[in-house]
């Protein structure tokens, strides 16, 4: 998913609390060299716009941080954490790398796709679930691990990845709450 | 050899606080040193201290400060490294989610060593509530009055930024960090210039590892050549390893440096032994971007020295026998593990990650991977293994980057120890079959 296909040509609007983290980041860097708060900038607004990046959003952040949009789409199409296709609530997070994937990575990854009933990147039909797996996590004591919207889960047996699953599910209807880091209303 | 320098306190509850982390001596050392010691007095004990850059390339701590560019007017950074992503490495992140303050504090003493204003803490993005940890502790210490413009009363100042990436190995790599704090793709830079005297804003620029600055702290708190007493020959203090696969026990482990390999994996201390009263087969034992080695060579040298843990017993070897120390990312293997397989998994690790701007790297990554799929999936001839060897060696040292290097090694060293076992798989592919491909049910029902 490294090219940039959704642009619904709606304005973007982040609420003000969520500009001023922007403007928070951007004072962290020297005078003139407010272009270093893009990824950062990128991560909080991927949270607050249900998952993944529109080129509406890009383009809102190249006139936030007043650089050109090339600046913005090159940085967001080189970085995997970027979804720039539509994704589920939940992105499940698989590793398939070296220590994951020989203490039982693969066969986790076996089950959630029967599980889930969905392949590699693809999203279920209620638009929970994105599968995807990705490069070393830096948890390979804990192998095999996964991630839900960054968040760890670790030691994976086909048990706890029915209580996970389960878990989201039924927390599914309510609002994730924000984490005081990267805090702010969604927009 | 249990000696614990780094972890010392790494088991007392709430460690991750100010208060308590204080009150185990916690920022005496940071305290002592801007308050009694210059930067060079510091810079001098880093030196003597022998210590050696512990992100991977083992670099001697106390030179890549010297290199560093005092005469001119631009401004100076210190960047920490915390973007671990090599497969097998974990330690700064245990380091970081215990005892974020110790991390802290070696910045306070480091920034200060190399007269730096502002330090970043570039961190992988995927280590999100680390961010939140790293925050607090550094809210803490400016509460405290050892961050902020002017520290416990000398006019000192020094502010520290967490900037989270967002998911690129080729960032750890410092001149690709320093792209990507600048808010860039995260494409290595040609070297020279180096960091040192044209890195971050174009301004002079150490990059340093998460367990590099830790360190300085016991470095100063001890002096330099106390903590040189330690460990073994050039490689001084010890070595935090992160030992994974088909252990007993993985985790993160405190060695002194010189321990023997053989106690590191066998001891109940550590490792624990292989899993299941399995033999081992393999280890990789610095991260998986070096050299694979087999039982009898991670055991012992092919002298029959016993192998230790140290930069140079690592080395011992070169390239036909040896491997490297890296970054101390321990990967065990049993004798149950297809080697191919293994192999095939980090050539796509590398193809995943290869930041695509040398040609050697970005189609060899690519030509690798699918020569050893067709081998692992019994579509492989012949003449592919010398052809595995003929492509690693063609990105070795021709990349702007190590990354190519740190490509072409494991694969490599795989065919160099492991031939027999490629050669078997040309002629009865499935090793596994129950892992050769995990079709879904749902999929086969269709």
């Amino acid at each position: 998913m490294h090219n940039l296909h959704i642009k619904e040509n709606k304005p973007v609007v982040f609420q003000e609390l969520t500009l001023e983290k922007f403007r928070d980041l951007m004072k962290r860097y020297p005078e003139g060299r407010q272009k270093s708060a893009l990824v950062p900038i990128l991560l909080i607004a991927q949270e607050q716009t249900g998952g993944f990046l529109t080129v509406d959003v890009l383009d809102e952040i190249a006139s936030i941080l007043q650089i050109k949009p090339i600046e913005v789409y090159e940085v967001a199409t080189f970085y995997s954490m970027f979804s720039l296709g539509r994704v589920g609530k939940y992105v499940i997070e698989l590793c398939r790398t070296g220590p994951c994937a020989m203490c039982g990575g693969e066969e986790i990854l076996g089950y959630l796709r029967n599980k889930l009933r969905i392949d590699v990147g693809e999203t279920t039909a209620d638009g929970l679930f994105t599968l995807r797996t990705v490069e070393c996590l830096a948890a390979c004591g804990n192998a095999p691990v996964l991630q839900v919207n960054t968040e760890f889960y670790e030691k994976l047996t086909p048990e706890k990845i029915d209580r996970l699953i389960d878990e989201l599910k039924s927390k599914a209807g309510k609002p994730i709450p924000f984490e005081e880091t990267w805090a702010g209303k969604f927009c | 050899m249990g000696r614990k320098i780094l972890l010392e306190h790494i088991e007392v509850p709430g460690i991750s606080r100010f208060n308590v982390y204080r009150s185990r001596g916690g920022y005496e050392t940071a305290g002592r040193a801007i308050k009694e010691m210059t930067p060079a007095e510091i810079c001098q004990e880093v030196n003597r201290s022998g210590l050696r850059g512990r992100g991977g390339a083992g670099f001697p701590t106390g030179l890549k400060w010297n290199f560093l560019d005092r005469k001119t007017t631009k401004t100076r950074y210190l960047v920490c490294n915390a973007d671990e992503s090599e497969p097998g490495t974990f330690k700064d992140r245990y380091l970081m989610e215990r005892i974020p303050h110790l991390l802290v504090e070696g910045l306070i003493i480091s920034s200060y060593a190399l007269g730096v204003n502002t330090c970043y803490i570039y961190i992988r993005g995927e280590f999100k509530y680390l961010v939140g940890i790293l925050e607090k502790a550094i809210r803490e210490a400016q509460t405290n009055g050892f961050l902020g413009k002017d520290i416990l009363g000398t006019g000192y100042r020094l502010q520290i930024f967490v900037h989270p990436g967002a998911g690129a190995y080729i960032c750890g790599e410092e001149t690709a960090l320093l792209e990507s704090l600048e808010g860039k793709r995260g494409n290595p830079r040609n070297k020279p210039p180096f960091p040192a005297s044209r890195g971050l804003y174009d301004g002079p620029t150490v990059v340093n590892n998460v367990e590099t600055l830790a360190s300085v702290v016991p470095v100063i708190r001890m002096g330099g050549e106390v903590y040189a007493a330690i460990g073994k020959g050039k490689s001084t203090g010890t070595k935090l390893i992160s030992a994974s696969g088909h252990i007993r026990k993985p985790g993160v482990y405190e060695v002194e440096m010189g321990t023997p390999v053989e106690e590191l994996i066998y001891s109940d201390e550590f490792c624990g032994g292989i899993r299941q009263g399995k033999k081992l087969k393999a280890v990789i034992p610095g991260g998986s971007s070096v050299p694979v080695l087999p039982a009898n060579l991670i055991l012992h040298t092919a002298k029959g020295e016993k192998r230790l843990v140290t930069f140079e017993s690592m080395e011992e070897g070169g390239f036909d026998s040896g491997s490297m120390l890296g970054s101390g990312g321990f990967i065990v293997f049993d004798e149950t593990t297809c080697m191919v397989r293994n192999t095939w998994n980090l050539a796509r690790f590398y193809r995943h990650e290869s930041c695509g701007q040398c040609s050697p790297c970005r189609e060899g990554t690519g030509w690798m991977e699918k020569i050893l799929w067709r081998i692992e999936h019994g579509q492989g001839r012949m003449k592919d293994i010398d052809l595995l060897a003929h492509i690693a060696r063609n990105i070795e040292g021709k990349t702007i980057c190590p990354f190519g290097d740190a490509a072409a090694w494991p694969v490599a060293s795989a065919v160099r120890h492991f031939r027999e076992e490629f050669e078997r798989h040309l002629e009865y592919p499935v090793c596994n079959p129950d892992k050769l491909d995990i079709e879904p049910l749902f999929l086969r029902t269709k």
